[in-house]
């Protein structure tokens, strides 16, 4: 956070694990509530509000994901597919019994949930490798599950139409609107993925990633925790989904493939896995990179290409620079963006008497 | 159930078999890499795309077959090399995770660039065969099936030479086993591990080019990648027979399943049918038909 204190004066566990972990720290909270509720939507244009909303969609996602790759230490290459079950699942209910979204998200959270429960079930039997392929394959199967069976897709070109929410009466038509309601999502998802680390599950969730055979031998039963992660993970996924599915007016298996998958996976390595905040982090990051190769090539490299040959090297240029850079932070700062931003908060704590 | 088709069943199978024989070619350079470094190669489709590339961008210039052939075993055996010291040596020792991303980066570094540079067009590499098939009673085979098949089995068969009597091979294997013991015993673990990558380009080259000559070349040849994992879990994910029965296994159950399902749910159970036998196996036997038995239980 922006505060800092002088240096380390925690004394009990509790205070280690506080929400707050300063007094000043629910003035930041407030301050940034009040940038990022009331200022945002009263002064940036349409255009980047729709831009934040994609970034506020890529945080449950990242947040879920991270709980099961960050936090419990298993791989995941299928959170695409958990997306896409709760986009479906959420698409049938509104087109059907029309759901209100209250109904909806929920429901194709849950969904998401047993399905990725079920996918979890190999990483009771192997691990590593075994599990990154397992999930591969569930990516695939799911892929193919919903484009072929017309009862889930919808029929024609595998896509449901979906209206946008109604809040109490009120559709949110604007991307504003929309933008509120995505953000209340995204703080609930903070503090529950926040508060899920510091309670019990979660301990039991880093003690696996730590040191499976240990965390059994302390009484930990790796089996539930595990399909626990899966299935809260999972949970997560489909709620993204469904916020995916509100935002482009339309479910369609296009949007979750598995680039969907790698990308997340990217957001939580490029931001720090095991990390709230690297989280937040590496979605913003993720997703902002292909828009400013955008922009950037738009701008400058119209003065060296022709239109046409730009729109060639904007998506391969946008998928180098992805590769190189899941490769350079593998390489060079494992722990992330988080990592980074720590380290400059740690310089200023006792800037500028430091001694 | 449809009427079964003696000749329509022989037909699949034996397309099955060449198909399967090409696949174990491409599951090769994955076991390759495996058995020696303990790495897992997410980028193996994008290996054998970026050889197809370099191998019709020279037949483009209009060099002969062989030069082409000559030039994407050479590129390969460079990148390979090269790959080796800049991404994957600092990953030593990091978790599983790591290297799955690295290789998934890699993956599409290689694909972003290959695009790039050569266009999204479809491209041909042309064999030195002919293009009239080859017909023996119900079958028609194109040349190019026989000459992809006949290369895989003669290098399968050399890898395992390679594998069990040379001394690289030997010190490989040692190297799988235990870094720690073969690096005691004066073996020097970072060049074979930059060995076995540049064999897994060497694959990727023959794999490129075969297939490339088969489909053509353009970005979608990477989706073979994809077919890798099947093959490799159900063989095993460090045995050389595991690729080849892998392999075959999975171009005669895409081909069946293509032939026999397909009419039914309209299409896709080609790419389907190997998952769904994977996951099965992963279940029952996760180590593969002939994969050492090394999975930690939790």
């Amino acid at each position: 956070m922006l505060h800092r204190e002088s240096g380390v004066f925690k004394t009990s566990y509790a205070a280690d694990m506080a929400l707050y972990p300063l007094p000043i720290a629910r003035w930041t909270v407030a301050a940034l509530a009040a940038c990022f509720i009331v200022l945002v939507p009263l002064t940036v244009s349409e255009y980047y509000v729709s831009i934040l909303n994609l970034i506020l969609i890529a945080i449950v996602g990242a947040l879920g994901l991270n709980v099961l790759v960050g936090y419990t230490g298993q791989i995941s290459i299928g959170h695409g597919a958990f997306m896409s079950v709760g986009a479906y699942t959420a698409a049938n209910l509104i087109t059907r019994i029309h759901a209100p979204f209250w109904i909806a998200l929920p429901a194709g959270g849950l969904m998401a949930a047993l399905v990725g429960a079920v996918v979890g079930i190999p990483s009771l039997r192997v691990k590593g490798l075994y599990l990154a392929i397992a999930t591969l394959a569930a990516q695939l199967i799911i892929e193919w599950t919903i484009n072929h069976v017309p009862w889930i897709s919808g029929g024609v070109q595998a896509s449901i139409e979906v209206p946008r929410p109604t809040f109490f009466g009120i559709p949110l038509k604007s991307q504003v609107q929309l933008y509120l309601f995505l953000m209340a999502f995204v703080v609930i998802a903070i503090v529950a993925t926040m508060n899920l680390v510091r309670s019990r599950v979660g301990r039991a969730f880093i003690a696996i990633r730590d040191q499976d055979i240990a965390a059994e031998i302390i009484g930990i039963d790796i089996a539930r925790y595990k399909l626990w992660a899966f299935a809260i993970s999972s949970f997560y996924a489909g709620v993204t989904g469904v916020l995916y599915t509100y935002y482009l007016g339309i479910a369609n298996y296009e949007q979750f493939q598995l680039n969907v998958s790698i990308d997340y996976l990217a957001m939580i390595i490029i931001g720090g896995l095991g990390s709230v905040l690297g989280s937040i982090f590496g979605a913003i990051f993720v997703t902002m990179l292909p828009i400013v190769t955008r922009w950037f090539l738009e701008d400058v490299g119209s003065l060296f290409f022709s239109q046409s040959d730009l729109l060639n090297i904007i998506p391969n240029l946008r998928l180098i620079m992805f590769g190189t850079l899941i490769i350079v932070f593998l390489a060079l700062e494992p722990e992330g963006l988080n990592r980074l931003w720590r380290n400059i908060v740690a310089y200023f704590r006792v800037w500028p008497f430091s001694y | 159930m449809p009427d079964i088709d003696f000749e329509f069943t022989f037909i699949l199978l034996t397309n099955g078999l060449m198909i399967g024989l090409m696949y174990a070619l491409i599951a090769l350079g994955f076991v390759l890499v495996y058995k020696a470094t303990d790495a897992i190669n997410f980028a193996q489709g994008e290996f054998v795309m970026f050889a197809a590339f370099i191998a019709a961008g020279a037949a483009a210039g209009g060099l002969s077959f062989w030069l082409c052939a000559a030039l994407a075993l050479a590129g390969m055996v460079v990148f390979g090399f090269g790959l080796e010291r800049i991404v994957l040596r600092p990953l030593m020792g990091r978790p599983i995770i790591a290297v799955v991303m690295a290789t998934i980066g890699v993956a599409a570094v290689l694909r972003g660039f290959a695009t790039l540079v050569f266009g999204a067009g479809t491209r041909v590499i042309e064999m030195p065969v002919g293009d009239d098939p080859i017909i023996l009673g119900p079958l028609m085979l194109p040349p190019v099936q026989i000459v992809g098949a006949t290369v895989s089995l003669i290098f399968l068969g050399a890898f395992s030479w390679l594998f069990l009597k040379s001394r690289m091979g030997v010190a490989m294997r040692a190297v799988a086993e235990s870094q720690q013991v073969a690096a005691a015993m004066g073996i020097d673990v970072r060049r074979y591990f930059a060995f076995a990558w540049a064999l897994a380009g060497v694959v990727s080259a023959l794999g490129g080019i075969v297939w490339g000559a088969m489909l053509g070349v353009d970005n979608q040849i990477a989706v073979i990648g994809l077919k890798v994992f099947p093959v490799v879990i159900l063989g095993g994910l460090d045995s050389i027979v595991g690729a080849v029965v892998g392999g075959l296994i999975v171009g005669i159950v895409e081909n069946l399943a293509a032939g026999y399902f397909d009419p039914i749910v309209g299409g896709g159970t080609k790419d389907f049918a190997p998952y769904v036998l994977m996951i099965a196996m992963l279940m029952v036997r996760p180590y593969g038909i002939f994969g050492s038995r090394r999975i930690e239980r939790v």
